[in-house]
């Protein structure tokens, strides 16, 4: 017929609807971010990274058209009669009728519901939770990060530096070398040899004319020539040597090490330990979206710092009083063994009940000022009490004010407040 | 289930069945496509069913959300509204509430239709049938379709949609364009002429005029404000009273257009485009049971013309059968699945009953139609399609017999009553007022109040007055303010909406609102 055209359309974009689903979660990101901040708080730990259902009521995403309301007088056509005759009249159902039969006006998509419900992404779920967040220091680390190089081998070559000079890689070189070299000769020794070796064990004739005398001569003395050469062969010649080839790469800083301090004196409850908790996993999550590859330390304190792993860090109950500058500098120690702050963005966030041996707290501010601060990128404290403040906030709020840009502090009394500080404390910075 | 052997009688229904059919396995191809394609196509022509080119795109499943999601088309603006549809048919597809297999199909030269890869071939096959051949030839001949909209040049003119919208994002940002995109889609349906014949759209018309009327539509809307507020003389008394617009105006977006004071020239052409867009869809809103009956009619008499033709066997048959009658269930009133008559049952109990009425007429038939009963069936099945729309088609061709099938009858509510009242059944006296009754429910301007542009103070604080006129006293529903809060940001000054009955303004709206001491 020649009249229809029938095209495969399969690999075209399938993802026509992509804009206009962002445009939809961009007019209602004041209800998905609700959405996703209660999901915070109400979520286990472990599955923070999902995406999340989100509801929005349906008269606040309604596409407002004029139609008729309730009321009046209308007829409508039905279906699927079974007993009725005209002039029967049938009760209406108390309450003024809203779903009765005779009710004309039913939305074009069946019954209407009071919520609209949606999927978020993973992706879509973290963009909403560290919206208008930055990172902070990022731009400063990224300055440096042009500087930041990093010396990757490229192979070999043969000029260089003695310091530079590979061994294996050379002396194999110079092998090589010479088998490629005296094979030659050597196979034409072994065969001369051979020869030799015949000549000698048969029995020689007499008769001068027909003795192998001069032939045994003749190839003695190729041999001896012919090992002469090969002796000259070099063991290693300068063009066997190879250096190390190495090339200066630029070198993101991609990697991440982030600190969790936490006071696990007798005074901090589970209910503490959660909502610090909370608010590290937060930190991490936050952490992930900008690097790479993140280290994760847990320091854990009361009068003695040590470092453990996440279970011990978060569950094990200890006793007795309080001193911080213990993992003060603890953190220190790791971070010059380990972390060096040239390869490394170091993050520290501590949480606290605030208590301290008041005469710790000095120390602690010193070491903060004096070891810590100059190479981190930003530490962040929190308090979580619902008390006043005791000698080490005050402590602190000195080095908030010396150093502001890369030191912040919040309170925190209950869960439902750990959002909202956190994003105070990596609230975007005024350019 | 329909019963194969009962079917109605095809032309040429003697001739000897082919002896091979064209596929056994549902597994479709491309070359099958084309194949069933070529032999529908030879159906269709012995039905004399004229149709534009087709283009069959076949798509994924996803594909088909986008589709579904762009609401019929295929280049679309981008708008916020379309995401949540797309977020909503999503859903509902993976949740299996929503099977994709039916069937957009675009009123364009060349018709496009979809076919989802997931199909088996029988629904290729029945969804070409349906979408190609009897929407398609819908379109062609249908008179509203033939007045109103213009096949050959809607896919430009969407394109240049789209692109004059992204050029005003990317001018005036976002925002602002969406702001005036959602006041136009509150008013898309009051965005169309009823009456009059509007001029085709056509993009290359469109692209050539808009420059020169960027210009002039601005310096003639200033005129209108500048000339009008002349000097008040007391001689003026009959002239101060008249009315402007001095006919009520039906098309409040095209009103706006012209006579928003405060809109600026990309603004007016937004409205213009969604006027357009409401003007191309405006047939479809009036023709949903007569097209969707059309095209399930010609669906299920090409396939079992078909199967007499020996093209398909058995198998093939029973699949489409399944699908053929999910797609015409009517659920009954009290069913947990009722929500409404469903248009493609009506429409296909019509037409079909239509074809027997011309075929076999009872006396029945004879007494209700006397000039239909006993005539050529094709003929008059053209003649239905060509020239009606839903409900001057249910006013003519509804036969007492669909409605006692589809045991018919109409619920009467009024809230000055404390019972309803069943005031029609499928009965001798009761086959004219319910057909009237059902007619009247497809008639568009009784579907959705009937509100028109009825006066601008020119001379005073430039208000717009809209003027609502209920039927039966039923009254706005409680969108109403909302909707007039997106009049008020097109117009740019006080609007006021009065629903007048009997000549006494039983209710009223403003925007801003009245405050207690104007009351």
């Amino acid at each position: 017929m020649g009249m229809t055209h029938i095209v495969d359309r399969r690999l075209n974009g399938k993802n026509k609807s992509a804009v206009n689903r962002e445009r939809f979660l961009r007019r209602y990101r004041h209800h998905i971010k609700k959405a996703v901040s209660d999901a915070v708080q109400r979520r286990s730990i472990t599955d923070i990274e999902r995406g999340e259902s989100v509801s929005i009521p349906s008269r606040d995403i309604d596409e407002p058209v004029f139609h008729h309301g309730q009321g009046g007088r209308r007829e409508v056509v039905h279906p699927g009669n079974q007993e009725f005759l005209a002039g029967d009249s049938i009760a209406k159902p108390p309450g003024g009728g809203g779903q009765g039969q005779g009710d004309g006006q039913a939305s074009p998509d069946g019954e209407g519901m009071d919520e609209f419900a949606f999927q978020i992404t993973q992706e879509e779920f973290l963009d909403f939770l560290f919206d208008d967040l930055e990172l902070p220091n990022l731009a400063r680390k990224k300055l440096k990060d042009t500087e930041a190089f990093k010396y990757v081998r490229t192979g070999f070559t043969t000029q260089g530096v003695p310091a530079k000079l590979d061994v294996v890689r050379s002396l194999r070189g110079a092998h090589a070398r010479r088998l490629g070299l005296a094979g030659a000769r050597r196979k034409k020794i072994k065969e001369l040899e051979a020869q030799l070796a015949a000549l000698k064990s048969a029995p020689d004739d007499l008769d001068a004319a027909f003795s192998h005398k001069d032939q045994i001569e003749v190839l003695e003395a190729e041999i001896a020539r012919l090992k002469a050469n090969v002796r000259r062969i070099p063991f290693i010649d300068e063009i066997d040597l190879r250096y190390r080839q190495h090339q200066k790469h630029p070198q993101p800083a991609t990697s991440a090490v982030m600190f969790c301090l936490m006071d696990v004196s007798g005074s901090m409850t589970q209910m503490h330990k959660d909502i610090a908790k909370r608010f590290f996993i937060l930190l991490y999550l936050f952490l992930k979206k900008n690097y790479k590859k993140i280290d994760v330390v847990f320091i854990r304190h009361h009068t003695s710092a040590k470092e453990v792993d996440e279970e011990e860090f978060f569950y094990s109950r200890e006793t007795g009083g309080t001193i911080v500058s213990s993992a003060l500098k603890l953190m220190h120690k790791i971070i010059e063994s380990r972390y060096s702050p040239s390869e490394w963005n170091i993050y520290a966030a501590q949480a606290s009940d605030g208590d301290n041996w008041n005469d710790d707290s000095p120390v602690c501010s010193k070491i903060l000022a004096d070891h810590v601060l100059p190479l981190v990128q930003y530490y962040s404290y929190v308090e979580i009490t619902p008390q006043d403040h005791q000698m080490l906030w005050y402590e602190y709020e000195k080095i908030l004010e010396r150093f502001p840009q890369s030191f912040a502090m919040q309170q925190i009394a209950d869960a439902g407040e750990i959002y909202p500080v956190f994003r105070q404390l990596f609230e975007r910075k005024a350019a | 289930m329909t019963d194969i052997a009962d079917r109605p009688s095809t032309p040429d229904s003697d001739q000897p069945r082919a002896s091979e059919p064209i596929s056994t396995s549902s597994e479709w191809t491309f070359e099958l496509i084309q194949q069933y394609d070529d032999e529908i196509a030879k159906c269709a022509a012995e039905f004399r069913l004229d149709t534009y080119p087709n283009q069959v795109e076949v798509i994924s499943a996803e594909q088909m959300m986008d589709a579904y999601s762009s609401v019929g088309m295929p280049v679309g603006y981008h708008h916020w509204s379309f995401g949540k549809q797309f977020l909503s048919t999503s859903k509902g597809y993976q949740r299996g509430q929503m099977g994709l297999a039916y069937e957009i199909v675009i009123n364009s030269n060349p018709c496009i239709a979809y076919l989802m890869e997931e199909n088996t071939l029988p629904m290729q096959a029945l969804v070409i049938a349906h979408a190609c051949y009897g929407h398609n030839s819908f379109f062609k001949g249908n008179y509203l379709f033939r007045t109103w909209t213009d096949a050959s040049a809607i896919i430009d003119y969407l394109v240049f949609a789209r692109h004059y919208v992204a050029e005003c994002e990317e001018r005036y940002g976002v925002d602002a364009v969406e702001e005036i995109l959602d006041s136009c889609h509150a008013l898309m349906n009051y965005g169309v002429d009823r009456y009059k014949r509007p001029a085709p759209i056509s993009a290359v018309e469109e692209q050539r005029r808009q420059q020169e009327r960027e210009e002039y539509q601005q310096r003639r809307i200033n005129d209108l404000w500048r000339t009008i507020p002349k000097p008040e003389g007391d001689d003026d008394a009959i002239k101060l009273k008249k009315r402007y617009p001095e006919d009520p105006q039906e098309n409040i977006l095209y009103f706006i257009e012209k006579n928003a004071p405060l809109l600026e020239t990309w603004q007016r052409e937004i409205v213009r485009i969604v006027r357009k867009l409401a003007q191309y869809f405006y047939p479809q809103r009036q023709t949903q049971v007569m097209n969707e009956g059309w095209a399930t009619f010609w669906h299920y008499t090409l396939l079992h013309r078909m199967y007499d033709k020996g093209l398909v066997n058995e198998g093939f048959m029973l699949e489409f059968l399944q699908s053929h009658s999910a797609v015409i269930y009517q659920p009954p009133f009290n069913s947990p699945w009722y929500s409404g008559i469903n248009p493609y049952t009506l429409g296909f109990s019509i037409f079909t009953d239509l074809r027997r009425i011309c075929e076999n007429p009872t006396d029945e038939d004879r007494e209700w139609f006397p000039d239909i009963a006993g005539s050529d069936w094709l003929e008059t099945l053209h003649f239905a399609m060509k020239n009606f729309k839903d409900e001057s088609f249910i006013q003519q061709f509804l036969s007492p017999k669909v409605m006692r099938d589809l045991k018919l009858f109409s619920i009467e509510n009024d809230d000055q009553e404390d019972h309803y009242l069943v005031t029609a059944i499928h009965d001798d006296p009761g086959y004219r007022p319910l057909r009237e009754k059902l007619a009247r429910q497809y008639n568009l301007s009784y579907r959705e109040p009937n509100i028109q542009v009825w006066n601008v103070d020119v001379r005073g604080d430039r208000s717009l007055t809209l003027r609502h006129i209920p039927v039966d006293r039923v009254p706005l529903s409680e969108d109403t303010e909302e909707v007039l809060r997106h009049v008020h940001r097109l117009w740019g000054f006080d609007v006021h909406l009065e629903s007048v009955d009997d000549g006494a303004v039983v209710e009223e709206f403003h925007c801003p609102p009245k405050t207690v001491d104007e009351q």
